[in-house]
């Protein structure tokens, strides 16, 4: 079986950095580590397909010895379609943990999701500029924000007092 | 007949899904729908057991083309009580789910994608039991963990979402070795076809097949939450709504286990060039054993605390899959079936303590016995079986297993037999502090500041707020639980025939032969 080094680099640069990525804490790191991870195995089973060839159609002077193997092709296309899937699946959840977190103690009143939620989405949205760094900021601020919630309480006892 | 049986096992819940969402607008219809289609499931699913049975594995090649470039689909018995089983159990919890919607609204189940959902889960977890290659096994696992995402997301609250991510994660990261090891088999074998990957991989050199043994089964390890790679469940399966929690626990982690059994039986035999992996997996299945129960012992919590033995219990499958005798395999295949009814079972009962009582910790549960001595009955039982008393199937499950591990001998083996042993009345013992502290203890002991030593080590769920919030418990609720209730006591009354059952399967995994010559055609190695 031969099989071109240029893509065994790639494969192993893929999923060194995936790896490296995923153990990040922001979510949209680890999605797109897992989305790296992923696009690495599927090289691998290209790889794993041999040596290259002709496409494996056949016709009038085509030898079936020179197709590529058509089969690990098929695997990876069944492959991408399930990545996509999931990929798209955790986005939806990343911006509704962001949506969650950027709500703070409001969040836990939430009961309906549309009528509410999209206005005040529309209003988080207009707030921030800059995914990523919105992101980082509202994880930091959401591991603070029991602190906050505590002051909040004392406030009130304060104010009752 | 199986010609049409076979394929329609995993087409009819997927047309149903398609028609359960088409109608999303109507309860009534989805219910129905799905009701509907997971009952047809059900009969095909028996009616497949009894001809398997009868006239042994049976093959369709999917679309006509020709084994082993097509996919296949195989029903042996091993399947084929998979099958009964699970649809059985997706079934009564479908029917339960169905009284807690109609009594709560669908605030915590939003119905226009619960069922559709729901069923793309069985169509998953039918089309893995019945997948005769290894891509189609895993096409069959992202179906159903794609479903089961959705489900243990439903409502999208805070608690959901972070246990949900922890999930697909870990869910992830095994399918990633699974299809590597699926890409590494095929690059050494050039074929995902069991039936032909078992024929070639006995051709390889050891160290080759060991590491492909390695991949196939890490990845089929954090599936079936198999120490150390288990942390992820006892955390995600919790937050979920009940009925979605009992046909988690019940089901996702025995395909892990079921796809163990096909690695360790038909693609690497114990007798195969580098395969004997019988003292790591038996290593590995007294630790799962050990750690997973005394985890239980801590939880105040009664959902992660089942979440805890339902690892634990894992343990025992494994330890039947590494002794790999006719015996073993046997009594294997008897304590998968137990524990998915039983597990299955004693989380819908969890259900009910949770609307009785309001909550699932035991710290703040009392005077249940008193209140609802029914509901109190309905815990007893399944939770005894677990335990392991006799004459429950939880008992004659361990002790197949037990005498199967004496008639093989060795240290290790008598050490994992203690070790069985142990965790089983660790198991009696976290239950049987549930009963003390939710059933038996009145309410005024509770309110007056109950102390015990019994409650000393608790852990309370971190994502427990501490309230108490009492609700109905609908008749159908209840009926679905009696139900599931005296089918475990029916796997009691059984037993006989059900391990005769076992007994010919076991014989049928442990001799793939057969299985190879009805699926592969003659000539092709």
């Amino acid at each position: 079986m031969t099989a071109s080094a240029t893509l065994i680099i790639l494969m192993a640069v893929l999923y060194a950095v995936g790896v490296y990525v995923l153990l990040e804490r922001s979510l949209t790191r680890v999605l797109i580590g897992l989305m790296l991870i992923g696009n690495a195995t599927n090289l691998l089973l290209l790889l794993m397909s041999g040596r290259n060839g002709e496409a494996p159609i056949l016709g009038d002077g085509v030898d079936p010895a020179d197709f590529a193997d058509p089969m690990p092709q098929a695997l990876i296309l069944t492959a991408i379609v399930i990545n996509f899937g999931v990929t798209a699946f955790l986005l939806a959840l990343i911006y509704r943990s962001w949506f969650l977190a950027r709500l703070g103690d409001q969040a836990d009143a939430l009961v309906t999701e549309h009528e509410d939620d999209a206005e005040l989405a529309d209003a988080v949205f207009t707030e921030t500029e800059g995914d990523d760094d919105a992101i980082h900021d509202v994880l930091d601020a959401s591991e603070d924000g029991h602190d906050d919630h505590d002051q909040h309480d004392d406030a009130a006892e304060g104010a009752r007092a | 007949m199986t010609d049409v049986l076979i394929p329609l096992m995993v087409t009819l819940p997927l047309l149903g899904a398609a028609v359960a969402l088409m109608v999303g607008k109507s309860d009534r219809g989805q219910a129905l729908i799905s009701t509907g289609t997971l009952a047809a499931a059900t009969v095909i699913a028996v009616l497949l057991l009894i001809e398997v049975d009868g006239n042994g594995p049976a093959v369709v090649e999917v679309g006509a083309w020709p084994t082993p470039w097509n996919i296949v689909l195989v029903a042996d018995r091993l399947s084929a009580i998979m099958l009964v089983i699970s649809a059985l159990m997706l079934l009564g919890v479908l029917v339960y789910s169905i009284g807690q919607g109609a009594a709560d609204g669908h605030r915590e189940t939003p119905v226009t994608i619960f069922h559709p959902s729901y069923l793309i889960l069985a169509a998953g977890l039918f089309d893995a039991f019945l997948a005769g290659d290894l891509f189609n096994l895993f096409v069959g696992f992202e179906m159903l963990l794609g479903a089961s995402y959705v489900l243990l997301t439903l409502g999208g609250t805070g608690a959901r979402i972070r246990a949900g991510v922890t999930y697909i994660i870990t869910s992830l990261i095994s399918s990633v070795f699974f299809l590597a090891a699926i890409a590494m088999l095929y690059g050494a074998t050039g074929t995902v076809n069991m039936a032909h990957l078992a024929v070639r991989l006995a051709d390889l050199p050891a160290d080759t097949n060991l590491m492909l043994h390695l991949m196939l089964l890490l990845g089929f390890a954090i599936k079936a939450a198999v120490f150390p790679m288990s942390f992820w469940l006892p955390d995600s399966y919790p937050t979920a709504p009940a009925p979605v929690t009992a046909v988690f626990a019940g089901l996702l982690t025995k395909v892990g286990v079921y796809a163990l059994i096909r690695t360790e039986t038909l693609l690497f035999p114990g007798q195969g060039p580098g395969n004997g992996l019988s003292v790591p997996l038996m290593v590995i299945a007294l630790l799962t054993m050990v750690v997973g129960i005394l985890g239980a012992t801590v939880q105040a919590d009664i959902k992660r605390l089942l979440s805890f033995t339902l690892v634990s219990h894992i343990g025992y499958m494994v330890f039947g899959v590494a002794l790999g005798t006719q015996l073993g395999m046997n009594a294997t295949v008897y304590y998968v079936v137990h524990h998915i009814s039983v597990q299955t079972t004693l989380f819908l009962v969890v259900g009910l303590i949770e609307r009785r009582g309001g909550t699932t910790s035991m710290t703040r549960l009392a005077g249940l016995l008193k209140a609802s001595p029914f509901v109190a009955t309905l815990f007893l039982i399944p939770a005894l079986n677990l335990g392991g008393i006799p004459p429950f199937s939880g008992f004659l499950g361990k002790a197949g297993l037990f005498l199967a591990g004496a008639d093989e001998g060795g240290w290790l083996i008598w050490v994992l037999l203690g070790g069985g042993a142990l965790t089983s009345l660790l198991t009696l013992y976290a239950l049987a502090r549930v009963w003390n502290m939710a059933f038996w203890r009145s309410p005024e002991e509770l309110e007056g500041g109950y102390q015990s030593t019994l409650l000393d080590a608790l852990v309370e769920n971190p994502e427990d707020d501490g309230s108490v919030k009492t609700r109905t418990t609908p008749r159908l609720m209840v009926s679905t639980t009696v139900a599931m209730v005296i089918f475990t006591l029916g796997l009691t009354v059984f037993a006989g025939p059900l391990f005769s059952l076992g007994d010919r399967t076991a014989a049928e995994i442990l001799d793939p032969q057969v299985l190879i010559s009805l699926v592969l055609p003659e000539g092709v190695r």
